[in-house]
């Protein structure tokens, strides 16, 4: 006798995804609609699309969602949780929308302490406006707007927003996870649960969960090659683990 | 047989990442496209333990697991492959 061990999580919408083959983006949206199903929260969540690759993310999901201005999702989901306390609220975020553009709402939505949980695309590279540099991208690191690699004495250096917000006291929980292994990815399932129960259990603060994941389109390699890339390269930039709380 | 997936040919966009996973080298890409021009991964032997890190990793939740009941009651560290233990 056959039992069903796994399949397609309800609060995900039977649609196809409009993202590139070997996206991560479609793992980090199942964990999550997997997140809302095991807690039983589909009919209280809101979430928060970014602008970027996932600015879609609303067609995917079958929650509440709203879609807000580049970067500015963290503020947004500090008035929808003020004036509703007993909704959960998401804002499912890229690199370059809360590294680059949205730096200022994060920081200043973490150093409020609202009670949100914070989902962090990490992919180092823009992705919807055509693969240039963004300030997640690592050293050496070839996209559209650095063709010889990013250099550090020009462009700078990576942008560790999580390790950053870790030294503000509003921030309850921290956590940095990898798409590209499908034990990794078991963490980054638990790691999200655990930043939605603490905002179930009103825990004060904001709780964020960074999730390492592939773009093979503009890293320019085969789905394959963009994992591999991660665990030889990526990893040893943005260290995985629990960073706070 | 200890596991059986199926994939949803029409939601795949044959990235290859199952493929990649499977300590059983149990999936393969097809030779045959589906609606929308990709190639899809499809199952390739009947090796398949009902591990689930193809699914695990699939981007777009494509492939469904099914795993022997008797299977299932027997504790968790016999039946997990390898690559799901996280060791490399």
């Amino acid at each position: 006798m056959m039992q069903k061990v796994f399949s397609k999580p309800q609060a995900l919408k039977d649609c196809p995804t409009h993202y590139c083959p070997g996206c991560g983006h479609g793992i980090a949206h199942r964990l999550i609609a997997e997140t809302i199903d095991e807690l039983g929260i589909r009919g209280r969540t809101i979430g928060i699309a970014p602008v970027g690759c996932a600015v879609l993310a609303y067609d995917y999901f079958d929650v509440d969602m709203v879609e807000v201005a580049h970067g500015r999702a963290p503020a947004v989901a500090t008035g929808m949780k003020r004036t509703n306390p007993d909704k959960i609220i998401f804002s499912y975020q890229g690199d370059g929308d809360l590294a680059a553009i949205g730096t200022g709402e994060i920081i200043h939505a973490a150093h409020r302490g609202e009670q949100i949980t914070v989902i962090f695309i990490n992919n180092a590279v823009f992705g919807m406006t055509g693969g240039q540099m963004a300030p997640t991208t690592i050293l050496n690191q070839v996209t559209t707007t650095t063709p010889l690699g990013r250099d550090a004495s020009k462009q700078g250096y990576p942008l560790q927003v999580s390790e950053l917000l870790t030294l503000l006291p509003g921030t309850i929980y921290i956590e940095r996870c990898s798409l590209h292994k499908p034990a990794l990815i078991r963490n980054a399932k638990k790691a999200i649960k655990h930043a939605f129960e603490l905002q179930l259990n009103n825990a004060p603060g904001l709780s964020l969960v960074e999730l390492l994941s592939p773009c093979p389109t503009y890293w320019r390699m085969t789905p394959v090659k963009a994992i591999e890339w991660m665990e030889n390269e990526m990893t040893k930039v943005f260290p995985l683990g629990r960073l706070k709380g | 047989m200890a596991g059986k997936i199926v994939i949803n040919i029409e939601r795949c966009k044959g990235c290859g990442l199952c493929v990649a996973v499977c300590p059983k080298g149990g999936i393969v890409i097809s030779k045959q496209s589906n609606k929308s021009g990709y190639f899809p991964a499809e199952k390739n032997n009947s090796a398949c333990t009902g591990c689930a890190s193809c699914a695990i990793i699939c981007p777009e939740a494509a492939i469904e697991v099914y795993r022997e009941q008797d299977i299932l009651n027997k504790p968790h560290k016999e039946t997990t492959p390898d690559l799901v233990k996280g060791k490399k």
